[in-house]
């Protein structure tokens, strides 16, 4: 891949593909007084028609959402990750069971968000959203990728749920590797043999930070960007698993039931090799700077690092 | 009855409208009150098939369910999934045997499908389901959501240009969830004029009368205080039924709510305001009870 440059918010992503998206007029946008945070603004101004203000209500975006969608829409509803937690059995019973193509993008997730405190950080929004059947859950890393991403969602036939954060970070694609990117594919930023980290959103950076200081230890790293956690990539988890042996998982979300959680469901009956999880280790985050919260609760690329050695290490005993 | 037969995309043309003019109105509405009759049968005989599902609210339901699928409804038989055809929300979906019933008499569903309600593979889910069934567009069963799900309908019919209208109906205890207070306030805000509720006001829920349980007073003054236009009817005087669809139909008012005051149980005289029977399926001797009384 050709190197990316700058730095990007997976947000503004988001906001930037519904303008590309709005040339299919069966296209939605539906807010919950969040447009301004989550991006949908944009599309706001320059398609107020199709633009639906639903005010601080959730469980009814949710439901109009899904009645435009049963009537040939294809709606784009976002708010905050949390927020659209509050409105989880809305999500289950009124999008996903009827097979509703429903986008629904949750912004500011993870702990990553920072001062706002534990009420605004979602650890858990990955992990519910996965138990539903037949729905497909993102989160991509930087603004390039979830701005690919969120367009190739018009082609998805079900309901599906993205995460986005708040911060800009380095760019992982430029507008040449973008096009590589597919829904339920994972991405190899880096090829090595001894461990596979497998990371999403703004730990994709953190990742890679650590196989490059890995690397001086002569530790070679495989880098997967798990934009997809569901469907989960499961020919790439059987490849990676025979060349490296080991795994780690990186994410800005609870240890259960997210990323690394599916991992570990994948290996226990497919290929039981050592895996170390980097993630929030089941307690609430609290107010404080983005990254002095990330190092408070251990997602960090150093975490990534010992997590590396150890499951190398653990590799090699067996 | 003729009616059967009919396909009520076309009993609702322009031209089976004048049907309804002068005398002929008497001689549709008693059409409709025979179709009720035959609905309450459809209802007493699956749930008794099943041994389980909801006769209560299906019988105060059914009336309004056949005066607006009769008079003024615009939906196709021959093609339940019609694009452009209004749409009704079975908010309330636990009476789904009142949904069953009248696409069964529509000849939408066979007497078959009814008896097999609830079992494995049917297409008559326990709860209204529009995965399942054809001629169903919603899938209900959690209380609270149908009538945001009707004002998403409503705002893309709009978008669309279209004239279609879309009805939901809603249970009176429903409307303890706070849900439908979010979407009476969007409906408003947003003009949703083609956007009709109509509120099955039977005053029992699951556990006991909603006077015990949770009164929520007067519906039509909360409906009113949120900006709808509201109007109240016996929801088991055909005539009036029809009247007041009709009137609607033709208004560009609204968002509007019709209270339509009504007895759980209709019809059936043990069921009748008996909290008992809002989820519990008739045994062999109450269906010979009810049938008896039906016929």
């Amino acid at each position: 891949m050709s190197a990316p440059s700058g730095s990007g918010a997976s947000r503004d992503g988001y906001g930037k593909a519904l303008l590309r998206l709005a040339d299919d007029p069966r296209v939605v946008v539906l807010e919950a007084d969040l447009g301004k945070s989550t991006k949908s603004c944009h599309f706001r101004e320059q398609f107020p028609d199709r633009t639906v203000s639903i005010g601080i209500a959730e469980q009814n975006m949710m439901l109009v959402a899904a009645g435009m969608a049963s009537s040939g829409k294809v709606p784009f509803a976002s708010t905050f990750a949390i927020f659209t937690e509050r409105a989880f059995e809305q999500v289950r019973n009124g999008i996903a069971r009827p097979g509703l193509q429903v986008h629904i993008c949750g912004s500011h997730g993870g702990i990553h968000t920072g001062s706002d405190g534990s009420s605004a950080q979602s650890i858990e929004d990955l992990s519910v959203y996965r138990s539903i059947p037949k729905m497909t859950v993102l989160h991509p890393c930087d603004d390039i990728s979830t701005e690919e991403l969120t367009v190739q969602l018009l082609e998805l036939e079900g309901p599906s749920y993205m995460r986005t954060a708040r911060n800009k970070v380095s760019r992982m694609y430029d507008e040449e590797s973008k096009h590589e990117l597919r829904i339920g594919t994972g991405s190899v930023l880096e090829e090595g043999k001894d461990v596979a980290i497998f990371s999403c959103g703004v730990m994709v950076e953190k990742a890679r930070e650590a196989a490059s200081a890995l690397s001086e230890e002569g530790i070679e790293c495989t880098v997967v960007d798990m934009h997809t956690i569901k469907p989960l990539d499961e020919d790439l988890l059987a490849r990676l698993s025979k060349m490296c042996g080991c795994f780690v998982s990186a994410e800005d979300h609870s240890i259960i039931g997210g990323l690394g959680g599916a991992l570990a469901e994948w290996m226990s009956t497919n290929s039981p090799i050592p895996l170390e999880m980097v993630g929030v280790k089941d307690r609430f985050g609290e107010s404080g700077g983005s990254d002095e919260l990330m190092k408070e609760v251990g997602l960090t690329s150093k975490s990534i690092c010992e997590a590396a050695r150890k499951c190398i290490d653990r590799k090699n005993v067996a | 009855m003729i009616i059967l037969k009919l396909s009520l995309k076309t009993i609702n043309s322009p031209d089976i409208a004048l049907l309804f003019v002068g005398d002929g109105v008497k001689g549709r509405i008693a059409e409709l009150e025979e179709m009720a009759r035959l609905c309450r049968i459809d209802i007493v005989k699956m749930t008794n098939a099943a041994g389980a599902g909801h006769p209560g609210g299906s019988l105060s339901a059914i009336d309004i369910m056949v005066a607006l699928y009769g008079s003024i409804l615009r939906f196709d038989t021959s093609n339940p999934n019609w694009e452009d055809r209004d749409r009704f929300i079975m908010s309330k979906g636990h009476a789904s045997p009142a949904m069953y019933a009248i696409l069964h008499q529509m000849g939408v569903l066979e007497e078959e499908d009814l008896l097999g309600f609830r079992t494995l593979g049917s297409v008559c889910q326990g709860h209204v389901d529009m995965k399942w069934t054809k001629g169903v567009d919603f899938s209900a069963g959690s209380l609270g959501m149908g009538l945001s799900f009707g004002l998403g309908c409503a705002l893309a019919a709009r978008m669309d240009s279209s004239e279609r209208s879309t009805w939901v109906m809603l249970g009176d205890g429903e409307t303890q969830e706070g849900q439908v207070w979010e979407a009476a306030m969007a409906a408003n805000f947003h003009k949703a004029s083609k956007l009709r509720v109509i509120v099955d006001r039977n005053r029992i829920q699951n556990d006991d009368f909603m006077e015990v349980q949770m009164e929520i007073g007067d519906i039509g003054e909360k409906f009113s205080s949120f900006g709808w236009d509201v109007k109240e009817v016996n929801g088991h005087d055909m005539a009036a039924l029809v009247e007041i669809f009709r009137s609607v139909d033709c208004s560009e008012v609204g968002p509007m709510a019709i209270i339509a005051h009504t007895t759980k149980g209709k019809g059936v005289s043990f069921m009748e305001d008996k909290p008992a029977f809002h989820g519990k399926a008739p045994d062999n001797e109450e269906l010979a009870v009810a049938m008896e009384e039906l016929s």
